[in-house]
């Protein structure tokens, strides 16, 4: 058993849910208890939906389990085909339904359905979301490509056969679909990026293809795997069996994108892309160099999120908007070498958790003056009074805004070159309020851009404010318990900079510790400061 | 009441049913007790829910969690109930102001077998009264939405103290400025004594015995009143303080039943009544006529189809519940007009083809419907809203009212050209 407030991934059947609502023609048949429908508001609230999730429930009771489960399964599958006529059918259980073990999966390959039924494993004790869209959307397709796999031994056509064939190169872009982050515009800037290139799409999965699309993946030139927690294990198994060569750069960020591009023309055989055209494509680059970003110099940040986003976050962050990376973990177990070797870079130890309350201490440890996570880390920012910034799935509906809102290509990177920076306190008044601090209005853990709430993560449908904003004295007890902060000490630290207050805190006493001093004067909050600059 | 009016028989469907399961009450009990926590005892699905239907609030202190089964507790690896300790443990170290805890059953729990009233006991000995601990299930294969609570009062009951004093209990979740207004009407009629279960502290516990009438302000506690009978309340029959009618013969009954003499009632009630009607006037002339079709949900639809037909004028196509307990109906359906097609249950498919033949006005629908009929050009109300809205009472009706006038106006307000 494992105590869990806030969880980072649902249960792996929504992952199922995921890949099944972002496509076209495919049913989903899920024997689960009455309830289990909540799922449905994830697509027709968070993403706003227009229509229901193609998803048919069989909705057992306590009064069912009784009877024959498995006879219910059988007519909601006869049931969901008879009315949706799906060119695809999935097939599985909840995490109630695996309990009682009727198979359905089975039941439905002996049906005689006359569609391409594909039965889905997901242990919903030990698997999680992303887990169970990567798997329905690997089963899926190698259930259709099955029969179309070359032998082993035959020749493949390499990536550059597309001037043999005297047509545009062509490429599939795997892994978006709905409650990923930010998907839909991803998708609508990386085609204009494509074109540019003269790069065609030739399947989008699975957000908008059918099955016959699916049937279509092997004529790519290349797989770009966009969202690697869905689409990794596809993009091996076609790289495998059919040869199809994988990029596996996520094009977020400046550096990343302009990575992502060298590596695409040079696999395909184009002109490598022009060194220049990220500043001229992107604002981010002269936004950044331009003198009002010079006091975002060495802010420290806190990185949180999937693993995609948190690495490509890190990147971001150290070396195209010059912060200080203080932390960097992950809640995405599948890609935990990926995110230890970005931290490995960065000098950090990365935390691999999906424990929320893991993830805060280490957030409170790390004192940062922005978080970068998920919607879990705005609670724990809240708490600590720091502000944050969403960058990843878990969101809520704030985040499938209405605008153009993508964070890969280069109006990606403007899009996060704004939201990242909003929450932080402007220049000119970052100063006024360390260099006055009597004032009636401008006080201590203001920030008057985001219409002056004194608590800096407050966000407007928040729940009660928790009116402390001072950053909370988190390590007041060290080990040995015996630390005492003077009055003096004490007035001093408040003289600190509301952002930066949590860190002299613990560099003080970290130095109080280090040196056997029980009492924390103004003194040695100097004498710390000396010793830990460089 | 006595009179009955003709209803067609009740359609008992069986099908996918698109609802909630009983664990989303929490998303409103944490906040009438907020010196309580609930610790579902399930899947990761379960806190899934729970943080998709609560997780658009930014909480500094969360409320609720859930313990959550691995593998090695179904394998029988690990003893469930030594892990349960521990967590619950750990829990309260973090929290040590929760005065109670709500050990909530989930579909998991109750299909392995987990006894949950047993760990409660068992916490609460250790606890030696630091923290109480309760237990009640949430799970959806017994449990639909609003039954939530009606578990988590039921489990409540055992810990009222006994008191044989006359006393008037309304049972059922208020929105605080209602209660007080209820309480304060009440007392100019010279009722006294009037508790309320829950209560806004989860330690203050309201008293029951053979003196206590229980008065429902909601239509889903069957569980509650029965438990609360067994310790010697009797419950007074009334229809639910819906609308100025509901409202009115609801405060009635519960004075009548403490023998307050009606001139008296009738002083209090009669200018609230005329000032509700009055309030309804406007909505009514928008509502009148309209057609309205409610899906099942809560238990509350047939006081909300009796009151927007009988004082907004609607018609009603066909009221969808969950569950009919003909005992708590029973002041309820004889006011339904001739021929209201009632439905118990649900084929959401089924049911589905008939709100697109019948094509009515507006739809009381659940989330995960709301969307995609309006996409199809229905106007919904998303029935949930009912639940977090202070509906009760005569001052109350008009903004009742406006709640299903809100998603026709706005109809007629958007306009693209």
């Amino acid at each position: 058993m494992e105590l869990t407030l806030w969880t980072y991934e649902g249960p792996p059947h929504v992952g199922a849910m995921r890949i099944a609502a972002s496509m076209e023609g495919v049913h989903y048949v899920l024997h689960a208890p009455q309830g289990d429908t909540y799922a449905d508001l994830l697509f027709t609230m968070i993403e706003r939906r227009d229509r229901r999730p193609p998803v048919t429930y069989t909705t057992f009771q306590a009064r069912d389990l009784g009877g024959d489960t498995a006879e219910l399964v059988k007519r909601s599958i006869q049931q969901a085909v008879d009315r949706f006529k799906p060119e695809a059918l999935l097939v599985g259980e909840s995490c109630t339904a695996e309990l009682i073990q009727d198979q359905p999966g089975s039941l439905a390959c002996g049906m005689d359905l006359g569609v391409p039924v594909v039965s889905l494993e997901l242990p919903a004790y030990s698997k999680k979301e992303n887990w169970g869209a990567a798997e329905t959307l690997y089963q899926l397709c190698r259930g259709l490509l099955k029969s179309q796999v070359p032998a082993p031994g035959t020749d493949r056509p390499g990536p550059e056969r597309w001037k043999e064939e005297n047509r545009r190169p062509r490429v599939n872009l795997l892994g978006p679909s709905l409650l990923g982050f930010r998907c839909r515009d991803d998708v609508r800037e990386l085609r204009g990026l494509l074109a540019d290139h003269g790069i065609d799409v030739n399947v989008v999965a699975p957000l908008g293809a059918r099955p016959a699309d699916l049937i279509r993946l092997p004529q790519a030139d290349a797989n770009l795997c966009l969202y690697p927690e869905v689409a990794g294990p596809l993009c091996s198994w076609l790289e495998r069996n059919f040869g199809t060569p994988v990029v596996r750069t996520v094009p977020i960020g400046i550096g990343a994108t302009a990575q992502f591009l060298r590596e695409l023309c040079a696999l395909l055989g184009l002109e490598p892309p022009e060194l220049r055209e990220a500043d001229q494509r992107s604002r981010l680059p002269w936004y950044s160099k331009s003198v009002d970003s010079t006091y975002l110099t060495g802010k420290r940040v806190f990185i949180f999120a999937d693993a995609t986003h948190a690495i490509a976050a890190a990147r971001i962050a150290s070396r195209e908007l010059g912060f200080t990376v203080v932390g960097l973990g992950s809640y995405s177990r599948e890609q935990a070498r990926e995110v230890r070797a970005a931290a490995k870079e960065l000098g950090l130890e990365a935390l691999i958790s999906d424990d929320y309350l893991e993830v805060e201490q280490a957030m409170a440890q790390a004192a940062p003056e922005l978080v970068l996570g998920t919607q879990m880390e705005r609670h724990s920012a809240k708490r600590l009074g720091i502000p944050c910034a969403v960058i990843s799935a878990p969101l809520h509906v704030q985040d499938v805004p209405a605008r153009y809102a993508p964070q890969m290509g280069w109006e990606g990177a403007n899009v996060i070159f704004d939201s990242w920076v909003h929450p932080l306190m402007m220049g000119l008044e970052e100063h006024l309020i360390g260099m006055f601090r009597h004032d009636f209005e401008f006080v201590d853990g203001h920030l008057s851009h985001l219409g002056g709430a004194a608590a800096p993560a407050a966000q407007p449908m928040a729940a009660p404010v928790n009116e402390e904003t001072e950053v909370t004295p988190l390590s007041a007890t060290p080990e040995g318990g015996s630390l005492r902060w003077t009055a003096s000490g004490e007035a001093e630290l408040s003289r600190i900079p509301f952002f930066v207050r949590g860190k002299v805190r613990r560099n003080t006493e970290a130095y109080a510790n280090e040196r056997g001093v029980a009492e924390i004067t103004e003194e040695t909050l100097y004498e710390a400061k000396a010793h830990f600059s460089r | 009441m006595a009179q009955t009016s003709v209803l067609p028989p009740v359609l008992r469907e069986s099908g996918q049913r698109e609802v909630f399961c009983g664990l989303t009450s929490i998303v409103w009990l944490h906040r009438r007790m907020p010196d309580a926590f609930f610790l579902v005892v399930g899947s990761r699905t379960c806190a899934h829910l729970i943080q998709s239907a609560a997780g658009v609030m930014i909480f500094a202190e969360p409320r609720f969690g859930t313990a959550i089964l691995g593998e090695r507790d179904l394998a029988g690896l690990a003893d469930a109930n030594e892990e349960l300790d521990r967590l619950v443990g750990d829990l309260l170290a973090r929290r040590p102001e929760i005065r109670t805890l709500f050990l909530v059953g989930s579909c998991p729990s109750e299909v392995i077998k987990l006894d949950l009233a047993k760990a409660a006991e068992r916490i609460n000995t250790r606890m030696q009264g630091r923290v109480r601990v309760v237990n009640y299930s949430g799970s959806g294969i017994e449990t639909t939405f609003t039954q939530g609570e009606d578990g988590a009062l039921t489990s409540l009951v055992p810990l009222l103290p006994s008191n044989p004093e006359p006393q008037l209990l309304i049972v059922g979740t208020l929105a605080d400025g209602v209660e007080e207004r209820f309480l304060s009407l009440f007392a100019r009629m010279g009722l006294e004594t009037v508790r309320t279960l829950p209560p806004r502290q989860s330690t203050d516990l309201p008293p029951v015995g053979p003196g206590t009438r229980l008065l429902l302000a909601q239509p889903f506690v069957a569980d509650t009143v029965r438990a609360l009978e067994r310790r010697g309340a009797q419950r007074i029959a009334a229809p639910y303080p819906l609308g100025v009618e509901g409202s009115c013969a609801w405060m009635a009954a519960a004075a009548a039943a403490f023998g307050i003499d009606p001139e008296r009632v009738a002083a209090v009630l009669d200018p609230l009544a005329e000032r509700g009607r009055r309030a309804l006037e406007p909505l009514r002339r928008k509502l009148e006529g309209k057609r309205l079709f409610l899906l099942p949900d809560s238990q509350l639809e047939i006081p909300l189809a009796r009151f927007l037909h009988r004082e907004c004028g609607m018609e009603l196509v066909e009221v969808g519940t969950p569950y009919l307990d003909r005992q708590l109906m029973a002041e309820e359906l004889p006011l339904l007009p001739e021929g209201t097609q009632l439905s118990e249950g649900q084929d959401v498919e089924k049911q589905l083809e008939r709100v697109r033949a019948s094509r009515p006005d507006l739809v009381v629908c659940g989330m995960g419907l709301a969307n995609p009929l309006e996409a199809e050009g229905f106007a919904t109300k998303w029935s949930i809203e009912l639940v977090f809205s202070p509906i009760h009472g005569c001052d109350q009706a008009a903004d009742l009212a406006e709640l299903f006038a809100r998603p026709l106006n706005r109809r007629e307000l958007l306009q693209w050209n």
